[in-house]
């Protein structure tokens, strides 16, 4: 007797799909590959090591070329020069040499011994430089008539090679940046910054997302006008609304204050991006704000998706307003509140455009996505930069985790 | 919570609430129109309210002729809103009268169920809803309405005017078209013509660009069974949710390196591959919404399965595609961290970039908001135009930003 086994493996039509799909994701597969996972592996890797700004550029020889004296008539006697050194004041560059067409019709005295001169051409061997080194070489030379008629001797441009070692790519690790961002007690005043931001951010988002969502979820001559301007925040370009809020709440020029001391509410100009407390909650309501239009939208979509039915047979069970919205709509909209949580708590973490054009970090809205630009450009330390980036994407990964977890059992999205 | 469900004492409170919410707004609506004085004063505003909210009980007559008293009132200097010395007489009444009538109107509304006696749970209920859809409304469309406000008007001024009074946004008509003078500036003097050409043609390559790599991609996860589907439509979501800080440190070293730096070309090809799974996300999931048996039909009529998304699916797909291309152009004409990192010289600058470099305290306030028009007017009037796709594009599985 045997028993009915359902066919194993895959058929060739089975297989000719899967090779069609492969096919059409590949090129998106190598993009993505290429501009962010490999970006991402590098960003561990520069992560562990000292690497500056200054070194991104690796040391190369330079050389000028010139002749000291005039040469007008044959037999007259110049020097010709040439003036190297090492770009890096710190780094070694090992086996540089030297090659220059050597000008017709010159005729070199005396040669420095790790020179020659063989088939027109001036080759010289240095050997290794120290960071920061300096060389002339200085040959003498006396013109005979054919160097009249040829062109001018300085007019080949001198070749020079030279291996440097380049930070980036030497296995020097270090684990001196994670000590550096991890050290004293600015690391976690960062992430107490940025937790707060998150927090607050992602809930008043969602909490005045839902208010103009229940604003709107009548319909009304105007409606689409409404809903079209609420979106404004969300879509205009945050250099342009960022400006504009800067611009608003200037201590000196700004509306908001003169609006403020005219209406009595405070004796002084305030500073709302430049005082301590302030700022930070300034660049919150400044994410709540740009962000609301979103949340709005999507609990707008997911309200109107909601059964009628079900509110007129609260209707008839004489349920208020108010009832009504406690034990119907909430429940329903629970979903999609969450997943929007999840999702826009990622986002607002990762925000770095907004604090960065609102307060640059400044008065105590450093959050860890400026302190990577901090680090990284402004003290130019891009191991440390890295470091940071490296905090931020376990952190990522840590909520991206917890975020598949609930998403299963979320639909929607 | 009980004693408040009568209407003597609902109508009263609700009216006061109500009509300081509206001295609130008009005297800051008159400010910012005028320049002039205006200020709300809270103890006025909550009695002359309570007053107006008591007359509504009594029927209109009674409200309307309540709101002309407190119209009065305020004209007299003893109103809900107080207007500083040297306000015009035309200001002054059309701020008055306008306060006293969205009070009346607004309370009318607000208290249309209202009765003196004791009120029902739904009634009473009904009643403060009202009052904070109104109050939703007038504060929603405040909050948005301001910053353009401001940044529109300050374009249009100059710095010395905004320093005198920063409240004063009204504009000096007889200009005409010296209004537009730091528009005009811009474009000749700090080359914004270029900027906006550069932003339109890198914005419009990076839907290009996009689109071609996520249809096929967002087909393939959609409709093909292959191994690994389930895990790669995951990784898409998770690679969408990776910070731009993050790759831009690495992205600004190799392009440094090979010299990508500061060319357009860099950018457009950094551009679409942080818009490519945010494209791909949108579009499988509207792949997978449509029916797959118009497919399989044109399967079985032989034509091969290119052919079949580029005869049958694509077309049926052209609202999503609209919309994921809206997006698409939005994020990439909005798109400033990597501008800003990457490109230095002006001639290639971005919109972006080119207004971030107007911040500097040489340059003129006026001119920096006017950069910020240039550069928020295109999109919004996409925007509007489209609207209709656009959200549908933004609810389709999008909370990037």
């Amino acid at each position: 007797m045997t028993d009915a086994v359902p066919p194993t493996g895959t058929g060739p039509l089975a297989k000719r799909e899967a090779r069609l799909a492969w096919g059409l994701l590949f090129p998106t597969l190598a993009a993505v590959s290429l501009v962010v996972i490999l970006p991402l592996l590098a960003v561990f890797w520069i992560s562990f090591k000292p690497v500056g700004l200054a070194n991104l550029r690796p040391p190369t020889p330079i050389v000028r070329e010139d002749i000291r004296g005039d040469l007008e008539a044959p037999g007259d006697a110049a020097t010709l020069r040439y003036r190297l050194r090492n770009s890096s004041q710190d780094q070694p560059i090992l086996g540089v040499t030297l090659s220059d067409a050597w000008p017709e019709g010159l005729e070199a005295s005396e040669l420095d011994p790790r020179c020659a001169i063989a088939e027109g051409r001036l080759s010289c061997d240095f050997g290794d430089w120290e960071g920061g080194a300096r060389e002339q070489l200085r040959i003498p030379v006396t013109a005979t008539e054919a160097y009249f008629a040829g062109p001018d001797a300085t007019a080949s441009d001198p070749a020079l090679t030279g291996q440097a070692q380049n930070v980036l790519t030497s296995f020097d690790f270090t684990l001196e940046n994670f000590a550096q961002v991890f050290d004293g007690s600015e690391f976690w005043a960062v992430l107490g910054v940025t937790l707060f931001y998150t927090v607050f951010g992602t809930l008043g988002a969602l909490i005045m997302g839902l208010f103009a969502a229940m604003l709107l979820n009548k319909s009304f001559k105007g409606q689409g006008i409404l809903r079209g301007l609420y979106l404004f925040p969300y879509v205009a370009p945050v250099i342009a609304v960022a400006f504009a809020w800067i611009l608003l709440f200037d201590p000196f020029s700004g509306s908001a204050n003169a609006l403020l001391i005219q209406m009595g509410v405070s004796q002084g100009a305030i500073n709302f991006f430049g005082e301590r407390p302030l700022a930070l909650i300034m660049v919150t309501l400044f994410e709540i704000w740009r962000y609301f239009p979103l949340s709005f939208l999507f609990i707008l979509a997911r309200m109107q998706s909601i059964d009628h039915d079900m509110y007129e047979a609260a209707d008839m069970d004489g349920a208020s307003p108010f009832q009504k919205f406690w034990y119907l709509s909430l429940p329903q909209l629970l979903g999609i509140l969450s997943v929007l949580f999840l999702l826009r708590f990622i986002w607002t973490f990762n925000k770095f455009d907004d604090i960065f054009l609102l307060t640059g970090g400044n008065a105590g809205t450093r959050v860890l996505t400026v302190n990577v630009y901090e680090q990284a450009f402004a003290l130019s330390n891009i191991g440390a930069g890295a470091a940071v980036a490296v905090v931020i994407f376990a952190c990522l990964l840590l909520f991206s985790l917890f975020f598949f977890k609930v998403m299963s059992r979320e639909e929607g999205l | 919570m009980n004693a408040l469900r009568y209407g003597y004492v609902t109508a009263p409170v609700l009216g006061a609430l109500w009509c300081f919410v509206i001295a609130v707004t008009v005297a800051v609506a008159m400010s910012f129109a005028t320049g002039a004085p205006f200020r709300p004063s809270l103890i006025l505003s909550l009695i002359w309210g309570a007053g107006i909210g008591f007359a509504a009980l009594f029927g209109a007559v009674a409200l309307w002729g309540a709101a002309l008293a407190v119209a009065a009132l305020g004209i007299v200097g003893i109103g809900p809103m107080a207007s500083g010395d040297g306000t015009g007489l035309v200001a002054l009444a059309v701020g008055h009268g306008a306060l006293a009538l969205f009070t009346a109107l607004g309370v009318r509304k607000i208290l249309e169920e209202c009765r003196i006696g004791a009120l029902t749970r739904h009634e009473f209920e009904e009643a403060v809803i009202r009052f904070l859809t109104g109050f939703g409304y007038i504060f929603f469309t405040a909050i948005v309405l301001i910053p353009f406000y401001v940044m529109v008007m300050t374009s249009l001024k100059n710095q010395a005017e905004l320093m005198a009074n920063p409240l004063d946004f009204s504009i000096d008509l007889t200009q005409g078209w010296g209004l537009l003078r730091s528009y005009g500036e811009l474009m000749t003097e700090y080359g914004f013509g270029s900027y906006l050409w550069t932003s339109f043609y890198v914005s419009v390559l990076t839907v290009l660009i996009t689109l071609a790599f996520a249809i096929p991609g967002a087909y393939a996860v959609a409709r093909l069974r292959f191994r690994g589907q389930a895990l790669f439509s995951r990784s898409i979501l998770l690679i969408y949710m990776v910070p731009m800080i993050v790759l831009a440190l690495p992205i600004y070293i190799a392009f440094s390196m090979t010299g990508l730096r500061n060319t357009i070309f860099g950018i457009v090809i950094i551009y679409p591959v942080t818009t490519i799974p945010v494209a791909l996300y949108m579009l499988q999931g509207y792949f997978r919404g449509l029916p797959a048996e118009i497919e399989e039909a044109g399967l079985m009529d032989g034509l091969s399965r290119l052919k079949v998304i580029w005869k049958i699916t694509l077309p049926l797909s052209l609202p999503a595609l609209a919309s994921v291309s809206l997006y698409v152009f939005m994020i990439a004409w909005n798109e400033f961290l990597l501008a800003f990192m990457l490109l230095d010289d002006p001639s290639k600058f971005t919109l972006t970039r080119g207004i971030a470099s107007l911040n500097s305290s040489e340059v003129p306030r006026q001119h920096l908001m006017a950069g910020a028009v240039i550069a928020t007017v295109p999109i919004m009037v996409l925007f509007l135009g489209l609207e209709r796709f656009m959200t549908k594009g933004l609810t389709a599985g999008s909370v990037k930003g």
